[in-house]
């Protein structure tokens, strides 16, 4: 049986029965939506539609649209890229990381924060996409017998690599995602009553019956994923910071790139979940499940994260003057005071100051100041990617050939858009998926849940007829304990209270066992003397409260023994 | 039942420090390279010096993390960590001898033929050397024997403070009980984990890594500290399991040994993927000044560097991957004391190339004086074991810890 200690913060607030959990999540799939949802619904798919019409554009016209320039041929493309794969690390962290630590307050935020990942993933994988140009040929990427036209690719390039790395990542994750989703689709499916939503939701869920064998494959899997996901967690970002890190440009060629670009990930990816679960806590009436506390430990989470990301430009700092290579030196001296000194600012305080705030208890519980903080982190963190992108790029080896990079309306636009259809993906979800996991909340009910933890829930429930009898099996048991110590101190009362100092060996009796002796001891007799101060009365007494071996003491006349080892120990 | 080292254990100890000394001696006595024999005593000092110091780090790291994460699983063992990083005292005391050794003697180097110094462990404390070298001059900002000191003392100044205040509060809540202590408790480990999150990059700088003075590595404080990590948990595991052969730590159950294997698997593969990363990059990019410390090692200890590479990831990969295995004394027993002298070779590989050059090899001296030094921490642990109840008393955690199962 586990226990949870009584200090740690209940993880469902109020009382909330089973039923209540399935009718708070299915509500907003049953019912209509409201009209806000619409309004962003709207907004999201028109700035998405401009998006995609943007990269029209640029697929008919050509990457000359975009700002690029010959020393600076990586910018926002790349940046962009980062940022959204960065974003949509924090859902499978949540949903395998956490799971593997048996981190409880996860369940109510892993369904929405998988979600988040599997489109960040694809906005990410856009970019790579439309920067190559030429998409009918993107096939190239992949390996290929050159009849198809391709060149075999290059197995040397960390961005081949990028292409196996992301989509394993976004399989799995895919998959993880959707196995938690089984069961609470078959929820959804039973509960229907149009039949299209029935026939809809019953194909989501692949059959679903809810059988002990389903459940048992069903966690057995989601462990095996959850080992397989934590690897892919940290390579995916690892061989992003490949793309850089491999190269031998002053500002990118650094050891450290891996772990903390793993860790800045982390950051963004959780920052992120914040901005969007705060809104869908409030817009969905899900206050009960997603409170104060899980937003404390996720500030928690991007204080740490935020501070290895600090330590991490620090030690990058540092060791670009200790390591006596100039160009390293200087690369870095550009960045903090070059022509782009405002975005370096802005990424050291965004991502390294602003975290920090978090170590005051005020601030990390405070929604509103959460909401804030966790904007100005993912504007830092596509700060940090710009950062890292452009200021070492565009001031490089030949200083006649230094420039700027100044974005174009493609550019904006194409940002712009994925912002926008990465929240068609995710208000879609919203209205239609269950967004919390059901069924993986109900577990912790009764351990965490608040009314459960304070005792008040037997007081909700009592009007439940099994909980009744329950309560009343509780209520005669404490009858006969009350009975039972009244008892005794009568009897006590009766043959005088002994104590362990003057114990004698009351197994000298015959009739009284070790197990007996014990029994008596715990009653309160001691000694001989208070056993031959025993009546017929007494032993009635004494068989009601042991309850066994009726009569016993009676027939081996207990007091005529206890006085006679009484004078002989004298 | 308190716990007192028996009669066998210490004589087994005594015995083990006595063969290690013979060995060490003899092995100095019949050296037939005396030109190198200064430089391999020196470099031994101060790998099982950093070694021993490193494990007890770790679990001080670890045990301050499970007071800021609110574990509740590990309460079960807090004692065994309070014992495993009461060992940073004498760690700190070994490792400030070999400091003060090397400072009085600038740098530890031998005279050669010539007439050259060479063989130093800390070429940077030689001004001959700096003299003539223009990165070192670049560096002196950094590496010289003030800055040295002054970061050596704040180092130890906070790690051993905070063991104490970790060990003082976990004593007296056995007494007091309350959250008041564990609250605090609380504080002061995100406090320290802070401290420690610079400070454990920093001193693999100014004590490792200024080995080879002319190379750097961002990622370098990170790996170290991967490895320190996992073998304060594989002593932790040995350490447990001697105590439970011994019918202490009853309420420590499979659960528990199999969550202790888990973070042995784990941090096998995240030292792993920290070395990988720093050498793939860096031999993908085949950049002279970087590069250099990598070749240096393929061509003088390939054997040891890539034996301790694989060792060090594949044995707990596939021994530790299944569940049975994490739960299982023999092996687990087997798997630790294997990643022990993996790990070793580690911290040989981080140092003694630096040190001696090609000419680094190892033989009875490294033997006997990793075995003096381990005899001397097993003694000290188990005697800080022996101080205080194996179970902690009113912990708030310890109600699921005592009913943890998985």
């Amino acid at each position: 049986m586990h226990k949870e200690s009584a200090i740690r913060e209940p993880l469902i607030l109020g009382h909330k029965t089973y039923h209540d959990i399935t009718e708070d999540v299915c509500r907003s799939i049953e019912g209509k939506a409201p009209k806000a949802w619409y309004i962003m619904f709207g907004i999201a798919l028109i700035v998405g539609l401009y998006g995609v019409g943007c990269i029209l554009y640029l697929l008919g016209t050509g990457i000359g649209t975009w700002g690029l320039n010959k020393t600076v041929e990586w910018a926002w493309d790349i940046t962009n890229f980062v940022w959204w794969v960065g974003i949509g690390h924090a859902g499978t962290l949540i949903s395998a990381v956490l799971l593997l630590f048996r981190q409880k307050w996860r369940m109510a935020i892993n369904r929405s924060a998988e979600a988040m990942t599997i489109f960040a993933v694809f906005m990410a994988g856009l970019f790579p996409l439309i920067h190559m140009g030429r998409l009918w040929v993107g096939y190239w990427v992949l390996p290929i017998p050159n009849q198809f036209g391709s060149l075999w690719v290059n197995f040397n390039s960390p961005l081949l690599w990028d292409v196996f790395a992301i989509s394993t990542y976004l399989s799995v994750s895919l998959v993880f995602w959707y196995i938690g989703l089984l069961p609470d689709f078959a929820t959804i499916r039973d509960r229907a009553k149009s039949p299209v939503a029935k026939r809809v939701y019953s194909v989501l869920s692949f059959g679903w019956s809810g059988r002990a064998k389903h459940w048992s494959r069903f966690e057995i899997v989601s462990l095996v994923l959850a080992g397989l996901a934590t690897p892919l967690v940290f390579s995916v970002h690892s061989i992003v910071s490949f793309d850089f890190a491999t190269s031998v440009i002053p500002g990118w060629h650094t050891t450290i790139f891996p772990p903390y670009f793993v860790a800045g990930a982390v950051f963004s990816g959780f920052a992120m979940v914040q901005t969007l679960l705060l809104v869908l806590r409030k817009g969905m009436k899900l206050e009960a499940y997603i409170h104060t506390k899980h937003v404390e430990y996720m500030n928690i989470v991007i204080m740490v994260t935020g501070s290895m990301v600090g330590v991490a430009y620090l030690t990058e700092l540092f060791m670009s003057w200790y390591s006596g290579v100039e160009y390293e030196a200087y690369a870095f001296l550009n960045r903090a005071t070059g022509p782009y000194w405002w975005a370096y600012t802005c990424m050291m305080t965004a991502n390294v100051l602003s975290p920090q705030f978090m170590w005051f208890k005020k601030l990390r519980r405070s929604l509103l100041f959460t909401f804030f903080i966790s904007i100005i982190v993912n504007i830092g963190m596509w700060f940090e990617r710009f950062v890292i992108i452009v200021t070492s790029i565009h001031q490089d080896y030949l200083p006649s050939s230094w420039s700027m990079f100044y974005p174009t309306w493609v550019d904006i636009g194409i940002y712009i858009g994925t912002i926008g259809l990465f929240f068609v993906f995710y208000l879609l979800y919203a209205r239609y998926f269950p967004v919390l996991a059901i069924s993986e909340v109900k577990t912790i009910l009764k351990s965490s849940g608040e009314s459960y933890k304070n005792g008040s829930a037997e007081i909700h429930t009592s009007h439940s007829k099994i909980v009744h009898t329950e309560m009343e099996e509780v209520a005669v048991e404490e009858e006969i304990v009350e009975d039972k110590s009244e008892k005794i101190n009568s009897l006590i009362s009766k043959i005088g209270a002994g104590s362990m100092d003057n114990k004698d060996d009351l197994k000298l009796i015959s009739g009284v066992g070790p197990v007996l002796e014990k029994t008596l001891n715990s009653i309160g007799i001691y000694s001989f003397e208070q056993v031959s101060k025993m009546t017929k009365s007494e032993y009635d007494l004494l068989d009601s409260i042991t309850g066994s071996f009726p009569g016993r003491a009676e027939r081996d006349d207990w007091a005529a023994q206890a006085k006679e080892l009484m004078n002989k120990t004298k | 039942m308190e716990f007192q080292i028996s009669g066998k254990a210490k004589k087994s100890i005594i015995t083990a420090a006595v063969v290690g000394l013979i060995l060490f001696l003899v092995g100095v006595f019949t050296n037939n390279e005396p030109e190198y024999l200064k430089s391999r005593v020196i470099s031994n000092f101060l790998i099982d010096s950093l070694f021993f110091l490193f494990i007890s780090l770790g679990a001080l790291f670890f045990l301050a993390l499970q007071y800021a994460t609110e574990t509740g699983w590990s309460v079960a063992i807090k004692r065994v960590l309070e014992g495993v990083s009461s060992y940073v005292i004498i760690g700190a005391i070994t490792v400030c001898a070999v400091f003060a050794y090397l400072s009085f003697t600038d740098g530890g180097y031998t005279v050669n033929d010539h007439g050259h110094h060479v063989g130093h462990v800390y070429e940077w404390m030689d001004h001959h050397m700096v003299e003539n070298d223009a990165i070192l001059q670049g560096k002196s900002g950094f590496l010289n024997k003030t800055f040295f000191w002054g970061a050596t003392i704040v180092y130890f100044a906070i790690y051993l403070l905070f063991y104490r205040g970790f060990r003082k509060r976990s004593l007296q809540e056995d007494l007091e009980g309350g959250t008041k202590l564990h609250f605090k408790n609380f504080a002061k480990a995100a406090l320290f984990l802070v401290l420690f999150g610079y400070t454990s990059s920093t001193f693999t700088w100014h004590w490792i890594m200024s080995i080879d003075a002319h190379w750097f590595s961002t990622l370098y404080g990170w790996y170290v500290f991967s490895g320190m990590w996992l073998t304060a948990m594989v002593c932790t595991m040995l350490l447990i399991m001697y105590l439970k052969g011994k019918g202490h730590l009853e309420k420590v159950n499979d659960s528990h040994i199999h969550d202790l294997g888990k973070w042995i698997f784990a941090l096998s593969f995240l030292w792993s993927y920290l070395f990988f990363s720093q050498f793939m990059l860096y031999w993908y990019a085949n950049m002279g000044e970087e590069v250099v410390y990598y070749l240096f090692r393929f061509e003088n200890y390939k054997v040891i560097f890539w034996g301790m590479f694989i060792i060090n990831f594949t044995i707990p990969m596939l021994i530790l991957m299944s569940r049975e295995a994490k739960r299982h004394a023999g092996i687990l027993i087997v798997v630790c004391l294997i990643i022990i002298v993996g790990h070793w070779t580690d911290v040989y590989m981080l140092i003694t190339p630096g040190v001696m050059g090609e000419h680094g090899k190892i033989g009875i001296i490294e033997l006997g004086l990793f075995l003096v030094f381990a005899s001397g921490f097993v003694f000290w642990v188990l005697n800080t074991l022996t101080k205080a109840p194996l179970m902690p008393k009113n912990h708030p955690y310890l109600d699921e810890s005592k009913h943890h199962e998985i």
